[in-house]
């Protein structure tokens, strides 16, 4: 190992203790599972339902990530008003807010005698309990790591190309697909992975807002923590899916970096 | 103290109670589900004495070894049907539950409110079709005071402790899937005589003043 320059030698001691911090608890989940049933155990009827409900959910809010997030982040980047100075501590909210709370306001809004939901459900429109739940639950908690992933990407790599499309005659819409678009797809990439991993692990606005029911709204978190309470077993080899899952998508992520480097 | 959460507001006050009672000591409370509880007492942590909202969390606690002496059961507690303060869907009757258009939230069966809902359906032979399956009463007591849904089970002491949010129906067939509270010493304690002291009040006459206060009956 070649030694970079300007950094001590003392400093690999803090980042090798930070490694095992991380990586430590993740072994003791596969030192715990009971290999000889784990395939039965993340095959059973409720596991399976509850995975798949979680990779289409985790999938339908990625997509509504994407939807709403490209241009909220474009608009952050590229927008000097004050109006968009005042909004985007706001948007970026939920990042830093417990996911119970983004719950409890997603109940308060789209709930049955909430802000919106009251409308929707005189209009016949039942968002509780529903799939749609999960999905607004999910888009909400994601929402922010996507667009700031993006604002990011897109500040980093300024605004000279529209410019001079826009000098050769392009117009804003042929811009925006055919230049700015493009030159964030890396940063897109891995904001959406991002948005969908987090989508996946969504345990408490879900919980909070959307309830639990088998191949409904019981995506794999809940599931999860409710086979804690009767088979530690189950939740442990469960825990262990989600682990590979998520080890997947930041895979998927980290190799992508290298070959944009 | 390791206390079931459904003890949550009995159990503080019988605690002030001990502290009035005896001057000097100092009682700490920690509150979570039963079988949370369990687990963090098999994996090590300390506690003068276990309370668990069942006798199946007792037993686990039991056959792990943690008990200083055997169970002593305190008080029982009885499922109802919670629905909107003042019964706009004009509920009755567990039957009543299954009405077509009725938004109905149990506990699901892994956890001990779940598992005597369960109970009360086999005895009756009517099976719920419920919304959701919260992994606790809390949680379905919210469902129905935030309006999301018509009406859930849950037990007496948790409506009770709603106070005027919810409306109660109780029905006979609850009667048939009681809840058992079971306390014990644990043999980690640190103070074995106060932990005993502790439960000599909760299962004697002024600490079972409290809990028929809360709601709770007699084991």
């Amino acid at each position: 190992m070649s030694q970079p320059a300007g950094l001590p030698r003392w400093i690999y001691l803090p980042a090798a203790v930070g490694v095992l911090f991380v990586a430590l608890p993740l072994v003791a989940i596969a030192a715990k599972v009971q290999w000889p049933q784990f395939f039965s155990l993340i095959t059973s009827e409720s596991s399976r339902t509850a995975l798949l409900l979680s990779l289409r959910t985790a999938a339908a809010s990625t997509t509504l990530c994407l939807l709403l997030g490209v241009p909220m982040a474009l608009v952050l980047a590229r927008s000097e008003g004050w109006l968009v100075r005042l909004v985007r501590p706001f948007v970026l909210l939920p990042l830093v807010l417990p996911p119970v709370v983004g719950g409890i306001a997603l109940l308060y809004t789209f709930g049955r005698l909430g802000l919106i939901g009251q409308y929707l459900d005189a209009a016949g429109i039942r968002i509780a309990f529903s799939t749609t739940a999960v999905v607004l639950a999910q888009t909400f908690v994601s929402l922010p790591f996507l667009v700031i992933a993006l604002e990011g990407a897109a500040r980093s790599a300024g605004d000279r190309y529209e410019m001079v499309a826009t000098t050769l005659g392009a117009r804003p819409t042929t811009v925006w697909w055919r230049v700015s678009l493009p030159l964030l797809a890396p940063g897109l990439v891995s904001g959406a992975v991002l948005a969908f991993a987090r989508a996946l692990g969504e345990f408490g606005a879900t919980l909070t807002f959307a309830g639990s029911r088998q191949g409904v709204t019981r995506t794999l978190p809940l599931e999860i923590y409710l086979e804690r309470e009767s088979d530690a077993d189950a939740a442990v080899a469960l825990s262990l899916l989600l682990v590979a899952v998520g080890a997947v998508v930041v895979l998927a992520v980290g190799v992508g970096r290298l070959r944009d480097e | 103290m390791f206390a079931a959460a459904s003890l949550k507001s009995s159990f503080t006050e019988i605690g002030e109670r001990f502290k009035t009672d005896n001057p000097g000591t100092s009682v700490a409370f920690s509150f979570a589900g039963s079988s949370d509880l369990v687990t963090e007492l098999t994996n090590g942590a300390t506690a003068d004495v276990f309370a668990s909202a069942d006798t199946k969390n007792m037993d686990k606690a039991t056959q792990a070894g943690l008990l200083a002496g055997e169970p002593v059961n305190f008080a029982s507690n009885t499922l109802v049907i919670a629905v909107a303060a003042g019964d706009p869907k004009k509920i009755g009757s567990f039957a009543d539950l299954n009405r077509p258009g009725l938004s109905v939230v149990v506990c699901a069966p892994q956890v001990p409110c779940g598992a005597a809902t369960q109970r009360v359906e086999d005895a009756t032979g009517i099976r719920l079709n419920p919304v959701s399956e919260e992994s606790s009463v809390t949680d379905v007591l919210n469902k129905i005071t935030s309006g999301q849904a018509d009406a859930g089970l849950v037990y007496v002491t948790d409506a009770r402790g709603a106070g005027d949010k919810v409306t109660t129906v109780p029905f006979p067939e609850a009667a048939g899937a009681v809840n058992t509270y079971p306390i014990a010493v644990l043999k980690r304690s640190a103070n074995s005589e106060v932990a005993h002291k502790f439960v000599d009040l909760v299962t004697g006459e002024a600490g079972q003043k409290i809990l028929a206060q809360a709601g709770f009956a007699k084991p």
